[in-house]
């Protein structure tokens, strides 16, 4: 009986190396199946391709104020956007000025945005009444100077639709 | 055709008749030292760069593509940033072992270089025991990892120069014996016999099934000697961050580096010339046209491309495999492969006495 | 009670102390271990947490409970959707209003995903561990086509802030049915070639059995829960015990090992992703119409204390909001999975090589960010 138990280990021994070879090389022929099909190349030549990319629609890059044709957008300084804002992303700075009809109003001075702090969360965009707010496609932010992601969202020389300028 | 032998005696004629003994051994050493050098420094270089593009077709990307054509000179330019990096000195370390660890390292690999075969006649120095030379110089190699990871001072550095230590010695063992048996087959120790006597045939199919297995086992030894692939675990960065080099910066690196990467070509040309005929042609049976065909490729080039296609098989080794611990390291060495190898060179042995090989 | 290794003396000789400290290319985040090994043989291990800790849980008391979504977000990134559907359920179930089946669908559609997304980047990095680089790059590839799906629905690949409390921020994009099918097929002609790449390899298997066992008393004494639990046999999915959204109307298998080693740890985890994609399928094709975000006057949770469990990729996490009336919560308190998972491994790493605890390290999963919040 001894002498079975040898000469199963010994088959033992033989069958662990062929077991352990035969997974190497399975192991291989993954790696190597790919090595020879360049087409499953998956990576993208980025500064290069910058024409073709194209972003999702619904891509988060970057807040914007939409702007139409005739340098209108449609914020009424309702700031509603700044008190959703979990963080203190949104500024709206507003002026008051003599009305048509005598009585002052509120207009837009300036929509400030701190790209710095803003962590796209997304939910400025439904809380504007108006539909005024969006998120722009771009993603390239990196820049020198930090005071460069303060950023001003209306355009200069802009009106508001909404409040019928 | 294609022999570098007249090459090589016009040379030395020329230097024997114009100076005097002294002067032309001396010229022709330092002409050799050049040479010797700037191979090993370009071949490093590029190799570095074939594994890179070679392990990111493997996973799917593409390597350096933008510092030059194809990338082609990602590693001059990482050279000339290793070379301006700043020495750091350690405080309370040796600093003469410090300092002398990596030239021990690439010493012993140059040396080495100075033995292998690539073309007729091309051999700097052909001993007539080529390949003890080879095993001797390659064990100092040793002694630069050990040094290097006592004097960096760092619990990190010891630990991986132990396990290093360790690692290479045993496969020594294993590389000698699977190098045994082709000698066992072609009766001579010197690297230009023992490519004559492969002339009608490779023995890695003139010695059939115990020359295969000896084959496998050289591979798997010298992946190891050398600290690559699978076997890596002295400089596994996951574990201990980079093992016994975690100190050295700058060129002292670029060194280690670059003798890891000569170390792979160098088992890869006795590889190659021991078990896949060196710089001889590739001959099929005895149809004359093709052997012409064959042979009308300069030798030169079928020594580096036998030796890219063993290179080839260490890269893919280490791009595919999880590391094994030190203990299952030992363990495969002592309890499988040195068993297979004694069995192996004893089948040989008995083999080559009977005549019963091609 | 912070104690550390400096205070113990080390009575036997060969012992010293090694810090395998925050910045380190394998503790997956900022995690310091300080272990006393003896030669090669780990004998006790600190692990030191807190380095990313950033006051979750005290900024969710001022704000509102649609605005502190986002933060949950960034506290297990890899299972963002899961983290803020245990949010979200919780302040519903305590609000006592109940959503669309469209909306429990589509929650379960993306649990589902991210539970595919954040194993597949566990397999891409524990491949790397221990030292198959190339599994690092065939699982990011693969991560690829779910993190697209989601950024064309949600805008964001990581942190999507997309599940609120009374349904979804907006509805899913017309392609997104037609992308899953498409991932589905594609995925399951990937999966062989991880377990021919990794799984069947004999040196894998040889660092990974017997490697770390745990029982299923230790894994119920320190409630580990999630994959590294079910590797012990310790039942704990909750999609099983307390079902939430659309898992009443799916049928699935739990999937659980008794060898409770690092391989079974792992297979686990491997069969996971097998199971997530039968899920995925019974529910693609069914997604009922409905309403996606219920009307509702304001998003406040009555007085009293609510508890909602939800089974996150890596285990049971747990919502537990006190609260007075007002906006905000009064407290919010998460017990995240990671955090019991993370105390175990002093008692599996005892013993083995330090190449077993990066092993041990890398089957339970863990994420740190989710340990300190």
């Amino acid at each position: 009986m001894a002498l079975l138990k040898t000469i199963k280990e010994i088959g033992n021994y033989f069958y662990q190396i062929y077991d352990g070879v035969t997974s190497l090389l399975r192991g291989m022929k993954v790696t190597g199946s790919y090595f020879v099909r360049p087409r499953t190349i998956v990576t993208q030549q980025y500064p290069e391709n910058r024409d073709t990319l194209k972003m999702f629609d619904n891509f988060k890059g970057e807040l914007m104020l939409i702007h139409d044709e005739n340098n209108q957008h449609s914020c009424n300084v309702c700031n509603t956007c700044a008190r959703r804002c979990p963080n203190g992303s949104i500024e709206v700075i507003y002026k008051k000025v003599e009305g048509a009809d005598g009585r002052s109003k509120k207009i837009l001075d300036k929509y400030i945005y701190h790209l710095e702090t803003c962590s796209f969360c997304g939910l400025c965009v439904p809380a504007c009444d108006e539909f005024a707010l969006k998120f722009d496609q771009d993603f390239e932010h990196a820049v020198f100077d930090r005071s460069k992601l303060t950023k001003v969202l209306n355009k200069p020389g802009s009106s508001s639709k909404a409040l019928k300028e | 055709m294609y022999d570098f032998t007249s090459l090589i005696d016009s040379i030395t004629g020329y230097l024997d008749s114009t100076f005097s003994p002294f002067w032309a051994g001396t010229i022709s050493m330092v002409l050799l030292g050049v040479v010797i050098l700037l191979f090993y420094a370009v071949l490093g270089l590029y190799l570095v760069y074939a594994e890179r593009k070679i392990c990111a077709r493997m996973q799917n990307r593409m390597g350096p593509n933008r510092v030059g054509p194809m990338g082609l000179f990602q590693t001059i330019a990482d050279l000339i940033k290793l070379l301006l990096k700043e020495l750091i000195l350690i405080r309370n370390a040796d600093n003469f072992l410090f300092n002398i660890a990596p030239f021990i390292v690439i010493v012993a690999s140059i040396m080495a270089i100075g033995a292998i075969p690539f073309a007729k006649g091309l051999q700097a120095v052909d001993l007539n025991i080529g390949v003890l030379y080879i095993l001797a110089i390659s064990s100092m190699g040793v002694i630069g990892i050990l040094i290097a990871g006592w004097a960096s001072n760092s619990k990190y550095s010891v630990i991986g120069a132990m396990r290093s230590g360790a690692q290479v010695i045993s496969y020594e063992l294993s590389v000698g014996l699977a190098l045994l048996c082709i000698i066992t087959y072609a009766g001579s120790m010197q690297f230009s016999e023992i490519i004559a006597s492969q002339e009608d045939g490779w023995w890695l199919f003139k010695g059939h099934i115990p020359a295969v297995i000896a084959f496998v086992v050289y591979l798997i030894a010298g992946t190891a000697e050398t600290n690559r692939g699978p076997f890596d675990l002295a400089e596994a960065e996951s574990e201990l961050t980079a093992g016994f080099h975690t100190e050295y910066s700058g060129i002292k690196f670029a060194f280690f580096f670059l003798a890891e990467y000569m170390n792979m070509f160098i088992i890869a040309a006795i590889a190659t010339t021991m078990f896949l005929g060196g710089w001889l042609p590739f001959h099929l049976f005895q149809w004359q046209g093709f052997n012409r065909v064959m042979d009308f490729i300069p030798p030169v080039f079928w020594f580096f491309g036998k030796t890219a296609f063993v290179i080839y098989l260490m890269m893919w080794f280490k791009w595919t495999f999880p590391r094994l611990r030190i203990d299952q390291l030992l363990s495969l060495e002592w309890k499988y492969l040195l068993p297979i190898n004694l069995m192996n060179l004893i089948l040989i042995a008995f083999l080559t006495l009977m005549e019963w090989h091609f | 009670m912070e104690e550390t290794l400096m205070d113990i003396d080390l009575k036997e000789k060969e012992e010293y102390i090694i810090n395998m400290g925050p910045q380190h290319p394998s503790t997956h985040g900022v995690l310091r271990f300080e272990t006393c090994l003896q030669g090669e043989k780990v004998k006790y291990i600190i692990p030191h947490c807190g380095y990313i800790h950033r006051g979750i849980e005290k900024m969710c008391e001022h704000l509102s409970y649609q605005q502190l979504i986002h933060l949950t977000d960034r506290m297990d990134y890899l299972s963002a959707h899961i983290n803020n559907e245990a949010v979200a359920l919780c302040v519903e179930n305590a609000m006592q209003v109940e959503v669309s089946d469209r909306v429990k669908y589509i929650r379960t559609i993306f649990a589902e995903l991210t539970r595919i997304a954040s194993h597949q980047l566990w397999w891409s990095a524990f491949g790397m561990d221990l030292g198959a680089l190339t599994t690092f790059f065939y699982g990011l590839r693969d991560r690829e086509q779910i993190l697209d799906i989601f950024e064309e629905t949600t805008g964001s690949r990581l942190t999507q802030s997309f599940i609120t409390p009374g349904g979804l921020m907006a509805d899913i994009h017309p392609n997104f049915q037609k992308r899953i099918k498409e991932f589905i097929k594609y995925f399951r002609t990937k999966l062989p070639e991880y377990d021919q790449l990794l799984t069947g390899n004999i040196i894998f298997r040889e660092r990974t059995k017997g490697i770390g066992i745990m029982d299923k008393e230790t894994a119920v004494d320190y409630g580990v829960t999630g994959p590294s639990g079910r590797g012990s046999g310790f039942q704990c999915d909750i999609r099983k015990i307390a079902p939430y959204s659309a898992y009443p109307f799916v049928k699935f298998n739990e999937i659980t090992e008794t060898a409770g080693d690092t391989y079974a740890r792992y297979l686990v985890r491997i069969k996971e992703m097998w199971e997530s994609l039968n899920i995925l399928e019974q529910l693609v094709d069914n997604i009922p119409a409905g309403q996606i975000m219920l009307e509702l006057k304001a998003v406040k949770a009555p007085k009293g204390e609510y508890y909602q469990r939800v089974e996150t990729a890596r285990g049971e996490l747990g919502v537990y909001i006190v609260s007075d009336g007002g906006p905000s919560p009064a407290r919010i308190k998460f017990r995240t999975p990671n955090f019991s998972n993370l105390f175990v491994i002093n008692k599996l790493a005892a013993g083995h090589k330090i190449a077993d605890l990066v092993a041990i390290s890398g089957s339970l999963d863990l994420v740190i960010p989710d340990i300190d919040r």
